[in-house]
């Protein structure tokens, strides 16, 4: 790689992945279960926002809201809207938990975006259990709800029989599939992003090294990092969209099972 | 890529070399995901807890105040507006009224001035016709006076042409000739 | 020197794995180029199906991203 690019004893830093490693917040000792890592802290600073926002925000229940209140109210219209209008009325009792959802991915996304910071959305364990007790949640409500009826989810009715059989197959497997795109496409995301700025990072301090390719390299890769942040920035809210707006439609599978 | 550095000294994890760099990719690191799973769920059930407990109900409430507060508001405003339309018709009203009853005054006053007029017209009918009666009595008077004034002056003249021609006149027989001459 | 042609093999895995994610750029730019037409036509219906755009970019999106992963598995994982 790059880090072969030796001159005046420095030395070219190219690690993308480094910025993922979860490290103990005090000391060096191993992680365990209950320790207190860096995943820890920007997930407490994650809730400390969220309290900020919606509950030190709308503290003044103001009928004209100042800039803080309408933001809150903003986000809650936006989900509550989301819920009403893709999973339908009878959704509005989870509504709590889905604005959960959105609220945490979304600071968990723009704060990471804070140089130096750690994403938590970035790691799969994360996302994998955000997606599966979306999955679990779904599928115990379908079940509940409409007992075997549910199953009718997969026997599409508008086929021709002799399509049905391998319809439900696909049907079956796609169901399936969903927790995992669902936890990958976010982890993904926010992964890919980060990892792409950490390489143009590496790149920018090249001038530093060899003042002949590096007057060119430099400022490109600076411009680089700069439209990958904005586009960072507009992933990271997307992504929370996606994330929460596909939680709506497969809880609307679960209530209306019927093709 | 660098899976022979699993046993560097000085590292507490498996997925972290000597150097402190990261060994493959960290997200598939089975050292750190209990402690990811567990601090996220405590990050969720707080969070749920606080949006269920705290935020939405309150967030809820204000949008519903302030929904009432606007409903209220445009009935009022409603309200206001009903009210400022009857203003305007009674202004209306009296507006007309006063236009009705300036028009009627015009008319009785018009009507006055007319039969007064009409009056005062026929008086000075009237007095012009006496008037003029008058003078036409006067006219005949003078006439009937003229002319005896003429018979007396032609017999005199008479006379006196008769006189100065140096005869006798005799009044008889010139009054009869003036008379005659007079009617002829 | 050994293990060399491995990790040529590795690094060359992960460069055909990213081409993948071309398709789904193609994908993202098919579904949203193909609202926007359909909005023009009828801007009135648009503001409804925003969230259905948001799907099918996010399904289209996955896969693209999936192709990355098996890049980044092959680049820093085997």
């Amino acid at each position: 790689m790059a880090t072969d690019a030796k001159e005046g004893g420095q030395e070219l830093v190219f690690h993308p992945m480094d910025q993922f490693i979860v490290k103990p917040l005090f000391g060096d000792g191993p992680v365990g279960l209950f320790t207190v890592t860096n995943v820890t802290f920007w997930m407490v600073l994650t809730v400390l926002a969220i309290v900020g926002l919606l509950v030190l925000g709308t503290s003044g229940r103001a009928t004209i809201p100042n800039r803080t209140q309408s933001v809150a109210e903003l986000a809650y219209g936006f989900i509550r809207k989301m819920v009403e209008d893709v999973a339908g009325k009878d959704a509005l009792p989870y509504f709590p938990y889905i604005m959960t959802l959105f609220m945490f991915i979304v600071f968990s996304n723009f704060l990471g975006l804070i140089p130096g910071a750690f994403t938590t959305t970035s790691h799969i364990a994360v996302t994998a259990v955000l997606a599966m007790l979306v999955f679990v949640a779904v599928t115990v409500i379908g079940f509940v709800k409409h007992g075997a009826g549910f199953l009718g989810l997969f026997w599409v009715g508008a086929a021709p029989l002799p399509l049905r059989p391998i319809l439900a197959v696909i049907e079956v497997i796609s169901y399936f599939v969903r927790p995992v795109s669902h936890s990958i496409r976010l982890a993904g995301n926010m992964m890919a992003g980060h990892a792409v700025i950490k390489v143009f990072a590496a790149f920018a301090p090249l001038v530093l090294i060899s003042t002949g390719i590096g007057l060119v390299v430099t400022p490109l890769s600076i411009l680089a990092i700069t439209a990958i942040y904005a586009l960072e920035m507009l992933v990271a809210f997307i992504q929370a969209y996606v994330f929460t707006i596909l939680t709506c439609v497969y809880l609307k599978d679960a209530l209306h099972p019927a093709h | 890529m660098a899976t022979e550095t699993h046993d560097a000294a000085g590292s507490t994890s498996a997925c972290v070399d000597a150097g402190g760099g990261a060994i493959g990719m960290p997200q598939l690191c089975p050292d750190w995901m209990g402690n990811q799973i567990f601090w996220l769920v405590v990050t969720l059930v707080v969070i749920f807890f606080i949006l269920s407990r705290i935020a939405l109900p309150r967030i809820a409430a204000v949008l519903a105040e302030r929904q009432g507060t606007i409903t209220n508001d445009l009935a009022a405003a409603e309200d206001l507006k009903v009210k400022a339309q009857e203003a305007e018709e009674a202004y209306e009203k009296a507006l007309a009224d006063a236009r009705s009853k300036a028009n009627e005054i015009i008319a009785e006053a018009k009507a006055e001035i007319k039969a007064e007029q009409d009056e005062a017209a026929k008086k000075a009918d009237a007095q012009i016709a006496e008037k003029a009666a008058e003078s036409e009595k006067a006219i005949a008077e003078i006439r009937a006076s003229a002319l005896e004034n003429v018979e007396t002056v032609a017999k005199d003249t008479a006379k006196e042409l008769v006189a100065a021609m140096g005869q006798k006149a005799d009044t008889a027989a010139i009054d009869k000739a003036v008379a005659a001459r007079l009617k002829g | 020197m050994e293990g060399d042609i491995a990790q040529m093999g590795q690094f060359i895995g992960a460069g055909l794995a990213s081409v993948g994610m071309g398709g789904a750029a193609v994908g993202v730019g098919n579904v949203v180029g193909n609202f926007l037409s359909g909005a023009l036509r009828n801007p009135s219906a648009a503001a409804g199906q925003t969230a259905t755009m948001f799907i099918g970019i996010a399904f289209a999106e996955a896969l693209g991203i999936f192709s990355f992963l098996v890049a980044l598995l092959l680049m820093f994982a085997v």
